[in-house]
């Protein structure tokens, strides 16, 4: 088994998780709460990763790293690197790639929080951050667990977007997909049913655990 | 008067409908000022914009001399600016919390140690001693009550803000604790104002009265003068139709009490808890007249006051009598007695009512 491909898309998918939770936080509550006309654009562009073929996306990021793009160019002359086939390069691709599977489980959990506890804890003299830390993330937790699992679970599985960005570069961006697409063009079956059967495995269990968390949920805010 | 509390706001729904918050409220120490009306009437509304959680879009909102809202200078305080304690009518207790981290959520500004001391008079206070780990799913409607009036007073808010606090508890409850209620607002000293669409709650609770319907404030003013002078018949609606007068209670014995109102003294069914005030509420229909008023020799009515009649308003197949008997009475007969007894304004008359007819709501 590629032990190395294997590490580098478990931390490709725990750097993603946790980027995606700190973008995702402000980003979800905004769609949970905004009254702005052109909400619904925004939700359809978060959405877009849902529907667009790998390809299609990682094709535009990569146009959009390259060096004569603006990013591309401020990317270059910040850090000496070029994105395009580099591991940020592929972390940012993870991360728009995956920010649907993020957001809208948050943002369906904030707007099932009763608008009557948020109103009380304002009435309460709490600010409308202190009010989303100590009642609106607390009820939420279902929803930011699977969040968190969706989006690490997405991440580990990618394969369009990071052959279009990423390229194939061991100990670079070489992801555990790619190595078993890499097995099988070589003809290497062996390795890559066993490589294939820890992904299968490692999803399974990561599922199976949240779903049963959500399921034994104690929730004694069940009112009436 | 020396008012606290100006509101004189309105919020405008993009459907033309508008709500209305037009009253005064005098202050600093102890008022219980009643919003009263029907559903629908714009009560929560008024509320609401009283806490800061609607804005209103004309007028404004001054409270101990600070502006809370003014629309035309685009001042509008934040619910957190308001320094307020409120009471939703589903109470919204945090349900993830314990019951003593309910009642200690609004007071982080505190030492651990001042918290646990507000929190420990707040337990006494309501009486929610052993419940303190509690979450809210695990209390009775009561409790829940209890515990959300405790959030809401913990701050030590200028003014309070109770919508329907009563309302979502079963009768035996409601009638023990309107009674607390008030005891508990008049010992902490601060202004309240309460939505009720249930006028027993309304006369027991309240000083003041603001009637609304349909999103306007129909009058508003002492609970006893909305009572008696209603200023326009849509008032006289929503209040209803009985004779509400104030009266001191004089004795109770053996489940009746006698209650002297004005020069007169009538007897009525003991509610219970009654103290030295109370209102009593007399239904027109039950209320019969007969011409003079010697000794009787037969009925089992136990009131016969002498009246005299100062007005006969026909009202359909019925005449509405109104009478002084010592405080004004009304009475509802068929335009057929009343012409049987040839009754014309000025006459000396005997108005009769059973003590059961007559409903007494205890206020002190």
């Amino acid at each position: 088994m590629d032990w190395e491909a294997i590490r580098l898309s478990l931390w490709l998918a725990t750097l993603t998780t946790v980027a995606l939770l700190i973008l995702g936080l402000p980003l979800a509550y905004w769609l949970a709460f905004s009254r702005r006309r052109w909400k619904f654009l925004v939700e359809a562009v978060v959405a877009m990763p849902l529907v667009l073929p790998p390809t299609v996306l990682g094709f535009y990021l990569l146009m959009a790293m390259g060096p004569r793009s603006p990013l591309g160019r401020a990317w270059e002359s910040l850090f000496g690197s070029t994105l395009p086939f580099s591991f940020e390069g592929l972390l940012i691709a993870s991360v728009l790639y995956s920010l649907p599977f993020m957001i809208q489980p948050l943002a369906a959990a904030f707007a099932a929080v009763d608008r009557g506890l948020i109103e009380a804890s304002w009435c309460l003299g709490e600010s409308r951050l202190r009010t989303f830390l100590r009642v609106i993330a607390p009820l939420s937790w279902a929803g930011i667990l699977t969040g968190l699992v969706l989006s690490f679970a997405h991440t580990l599985g990618e394969f369009g977007v990071v052959l279009m960005v990423g390229g194939n570069l061991p100990g670079r961006t070489r992801t555990v997909s790619i190595a078993i697409y890499d097995q099988v063009q070589a003809m290497e079956y062996a390795p890559a049913a066993r490589t294939a059967a820890l992904l299968l495995g490692v999803s399974f269990l990561v599922l199976a655990f949240t779903y049963a968390l959500r399921r034994h949920q104690r929730k004694p805010w069940t009112l009436i | 008067m020396d008012a606290h509390l100006i509101s004189d706001a309105q919020r405008r729904y993009p459907d033309g409908t508008a709500v209305e918050a037009r009253f005064q409220i005098p202050g600093p120490g102890f008022s219980v000022t009643v919003l009263f009306g029907p559903s629908g009437s714009g009560k929560t509304t008024v509320l609401r914009l009283l806490a800061g959680l609607e804005r209103a879009d004309r007028g404004s909102i001054h409270f101990g001399g600070t502006a809370w809202s003014d629309a035309d200078r685009g001042v509008h305080l934040p619910p957190q600016a308001r320094d307020l304690g409120f009471l939703p009518q589903a109470y919204h207790l945090f349900p993830h919390l314990s019951v003593t981290a309910n009642l200690g959520y609004g007071l982080v500004s505190l030492t651990a140690r001042e918290r646990t001391v507000r929190i420990e008079e707040l337990l006494l206070l309501l009486d929610l001693k052993g419940l303190e780990d509690r979450r809210p799913g695990e209390l009775s409607g009561g409790q829940q009550q209890r515990v959300a009036l405790g959030r809401a007073l913990a701050r030590r808010p200028r003014l309070l803000l109770l919508d329907e606090p009563l309302s979502a508890l079963d009768r035996p409850s409601q009638l023990r604790l309107r009674k607390e209620l008030r005891e508990l607002l008049r010992t902490l000293d601060i202004p309240t104002v309460l939505v009720t669409h249930d006028r027993t709650e309304a006369l027991q609770l309240g000083d003041r009265l603001v009637v609304m319907d349909q999103g306007r404030v129909c009058q508003s003013g002492d609970i006893q003068q909305v009572f008696d002078r209603p200023t326009d018949p849509a008032v006289a609606r929503i209040l209803g139709v009985e004779t509400v007068v104030r009266g001191r209670v004089e004795s109770v014995s053996e489940g009746m009490a006698t209650v002297s109102v004005g020069s007169a003294r009538i007897l009525a069914a003991d509610p219970g808890s009654l103290g030295q005030q109370a209102f009593l509420c007399i239904r027109g229909e039950d209320v019969a007249v007969e011409r003079g008023c010697g000794p009787s020799s037969g009925t089992t009515a136990r009131n016969r006051l002498p009246a005299r009649i100062t007005a006969l308003h026909p009202e359909g197949s019925l005449m509405r009598i109104s009478l002084d008997c010592g405080f004004p009475l009304e009475s509802l007969v068929t335009r057929q007695a009343c012409l049987d007894l040839h009754l014309a304004e000025g006459d000396q008359v005997c108005a009769i009512l059973k003590a059961a007819a007559v409903h007494l709501i205890p206020h002190d």
